[in-house]
């Protein structure tokens, strides 16, 4: 009865919401720009791309209506008039080495994508195992057609997705990193993809392609930049292909100036017997939107997948999980932790889904919440979809404050107040912060909060 | 001039009166033990001291070195030498005990304008202290007291008064839920750090305590008010009596005063 009441209620609400003109007409744009997109892949991608933008202009970009954005209101990026970033090698803005200094880390095979598109004069690769591959995409494109041809496309699907579609539509370039069967690549991979203003707000869309064969074992780190102010849009989309007992570890550090839109999606297919790990650091743009998904198609797959988000004033930040259990005696972990200070927006789905034949998944999912202030927002949804019998799923969130008696009781040995909240809050931060193994990036994620953090010096001499 | 005044010290939390005219003074040198029934209002007293927001002191006053306590600000005022170890230890996931306890000192000694002590020093300073409390010394490498037993947690309070060497400790039921032998070892802790110019006070449940720790008074509270002081003497009678003719003239005395005149 009120629910019926409510429906009725809700419905003229409900149109009122419906899409906003978009201020840029991307389908127009492809028509453009098709010859020159035609150029750069294969004949299916060629096809793949026109697919692609069919659907965006079927999908239109997403509205509070829609089941899977309920929360995040991407209309800023929609009325934010864009170009589609040149496609000229070089055109894009210069972007030099000093100013991308601190997030060069020694030792690493680098590879910096500025707007999109690689800029060889600041990467550089450590040796590599034999026959292994990293890459810009448009130059793998030439020299390993048949492989690419073989991978891209076929993971991240754009069926219900209008940012995919817009990247599946649009990449020119990005990276493909290629690990052969048995090879371990013992360096980690710096990824440094750029956002660097231009007068007018520009789009891009980083295309990244991972395949590790079998048995094979790499490292990546992707830092997520921006170099001046100024909106951008950036639609990365990386595919994963984690080959039959590979281990992949991949760390994303998103940290944006406050008008970037950030919209990424991580799609990993998993053989048996992989072990996969993510971590997905989010310091915030102006929205900042992760889909992150694990498709675990072998049995004795392990994913774990961790994030922690950091934001304030108005940011939001949006962490899209799935997990797809599809064979048995898989462990998935998930756990996301996020702070949240002004009037940030923090948004959590996390959907677990196992299917039937998915006997003895092991499935764990906890999304917790530290809000510094009264005005934050958080919304939690963890879902399951279960159609197996035999299995162990557990979820939780949790939104919180900081706990008051361990202010005083901190504070009752002399810590001040400011830095008796920036320890707890640190405390709560280091859950994840102590997950991830790369110790640079380890040393980075502490430094980072030891600057945000009021009184962080105190907090650097209390851990 | 004493080190701790407290003059008709009324507190509690909304509505709820629990101090209801506190009397103390504490001179420097002093251990005073304050002994009493379960929910008289000696935790509440312990918080007030140490600064605690959650309790309204609605009346009275408490004079700390010749200055107003109650002006200060639970990081001052440990600054300014006042500990207290806590009747629950608070757990504190992700927060080292040690690297904390150093952070703490620091800004202890900043206040004092002293130096603030490297890491070497630190650890040397801190060894020796664990000797006190004969604390194992994985416990310096966990979070704050995450996981201890109850009586790891209770040295652990002991721990940290010797580390940051206060003027003024209180105590609150340190002995509650040790065994004799930590008990024995927490009192020694105690004892080292009596001298001339620190003051204590006990709060204690058990005369026990005091066989270990010998007070140079005793306090009794019931309901929210000192009703009786003594020596160390009266420790023993409380436990051969018990609190029950105190208790009888409290309520009494709360009856008294509730019916009209
Ligand atoms: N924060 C609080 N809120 C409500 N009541 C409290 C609070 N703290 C203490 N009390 C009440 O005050 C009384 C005295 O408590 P407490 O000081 O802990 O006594 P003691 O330490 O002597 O056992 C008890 O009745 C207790 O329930
Ligand atoms: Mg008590």
């Amino acid at each position: 009865m009120t629910i019926a009441t409510e429906r009725k209620v809700q419905a003229p609400g409900a149109s009122e919401k419906s899409a906003p003109a978009a201020a840029t007409d991307f389908p127009a744009i492809f028509g453009e720009l098709q010859d020159e997109l035609a150029s750069r892949g294969s004949r299916r991608v060629t096809h793949l791309r026109q697919s692609a933008i069919r659907r965006f202009a079927e999908l239109g970009f997403p509205t509070t209506r829609h089941e899977e954005w309920r929360f995040t209101n991407v209309k800023p990026l929609v009325r934010t008039p864009l170009t589609v970033a040149a496609p000229a090698e070089g055109s894009a803005p210069t972007v030099t080495a000093a100013e991308l200094e601190r997030y060069f880390y020694p030792d690493c095979t680098q590879l910096v994508l500025v707007n999109g598109r690689l800029a060889p004069e600041l990467s550089h690769l450590e040796d590599l195992p034999a026959g292994a591959v990293v890459s810009s995409l448009a130059d793998a494109w030439q020299s390993h057609p048949a492989l690419i041809d073989q991978h891209l496309g076929r993971y991240a699907s754009f069926d219900e997705h209008a940012f995919v579609a817009l990247n599946t539509a649009f990449h020119r370039d990005g990276v493909f990193l290629y690990v052969p069967k048995g090879a371990v690549i013992d360096k980690p991979i710096n990824l440094i993809v750029v956002g660097a203003a231009q007068a007018e707000p520009v789009a891009f869309f980083p295309r990244l392609l991972f395949v590790a064969e079998e048995s094979s074992q790499v490292t990546i780190f992707e830092q997520h930049v921006s170099v001046g102010d100024g909106a951008y849009f950036t639609c990365p989309v990386l595919e994963v292909v984690a080959g039959a007992n590979s281990t992949i570890d991949h760390y994303k550090l998103q940290r944006e100036s406050t008008d970037a839109f950030h919209m990424s999606t991580l799609q990993v297919k998993q053989h048996r017997d992989t072990n996969f790990s993510s971590h997905c650091l989010s310091w915030g743009g102006s929205i900042v939107r992760n889909d992150v998904n694990a498709t675990l198609d072998g049995e004795n797959c392990t994913s774990i997948l961790n994030g922690l988000y950091m934001v304030e004033g108005k940011q939001l930040v949006d962490n899209h999980m799935r997990v797809e259990h599809n064979q048995p005696n898989c462990y998935s972990h998930e756990l996301y932790k996020g702070i949240l200070e002004g009037e940030a927006r923090a948004v959590f789905t996390g959907r677990i889904y196992v299917e039937e034949d998915a006997q003895k998944t092991d499935a764990v999912q906890a999304n917790r919440n530290l809000l510094l202030s009264n005005k934050a927002l958080c919304n939690s949804q963890p879902q399951l979809e279960i159609f197996a019998d035999d299995v162990r799923c557990t979820h939780g969130s949790t939104v919180g404050q900081l706990d008051e008696l361990a202010i005083f009781y901190l504070r009752s040995r002399g810590i001040g107040e400011e830095a008796a909240r920036s320890l707890l809050t640190y405390a709560f931060a280091a859950d994840i912060v102590t997950r991830v193994k790369l110790p640079q990036v380890r040393r980075d994620l502490e430094e980072f909060l030891f600057r945000r953090l009021p009184k962080g010096e105190i907090v650097r001499q209390a851990v | 001039m004493s080190l701790l005044d407290i003059k008709n010290l009324h507190a509690g939390v909304e509505g709820a009166e629990i101090l209801k005219g506190v009397d103390l003074t504490v001179n420097a040198g002093e251990v005073h033990a304050i002994m009493g029934p379960n929910g008289s209002g000696k935790s509440t007293l312990a918080q007030v001291l140490a600064g605690r927001e959650d309790y309204e002191v609605t009346e009275g006053t408490i004079t700390y070195k010749g200055e107003d306590l109650l002006e200060l600000d639970p990081e001052i005022r440990a600054r300014e030498g006042i500990f207290l170890a806590f009747q629950y230890p608070v757990e504190i996931p992700g927060v080292s005990n040690v690297y904390f306890l150093k952070a703490a000192l620091n800004a202890i000694r900043k206040h004092r304008d002293q130096e603030e002590i490297d890491a070497m020093d630190f650890l040397t300073y801190v060894k020796g202290k664990m000797e006190i409390v004969k604390m194992d010394e994985e416990l310096l490498h966990r979070p704050v007291n995450e996981g201890f037993s109850g009586g790891e947690k209770k040295r652990n309070e002991v721990f940290h008064m010797a580390v940051l060497d206060p003027v003024l400790a209180v105590l609150d039921e340190t002995d509650s839920g040790l065994d004799i032998d930590a008990l024995k070892i927490v009192a020694a802790g105690v004892n080292s750090l009596r001298s001339e110019d620190r003051g204590f006070v006990v709060i204690t449940h058990y005369q026990r305590l005091l066989e270990y720790i010998v007070p140079d008074v005793v306090h009794v509270m019931i309901d929210g008010k000192i009703v009786q002081t003594g020596g160390k003497e009266l420790a023993l009678e409380l436990e051969e009596k018990g609190y029950g003719g105190h208790e009888r003239e409290a309520r009494d005395a709360a009856a008294a005063s509730a019916s009209p005149a």
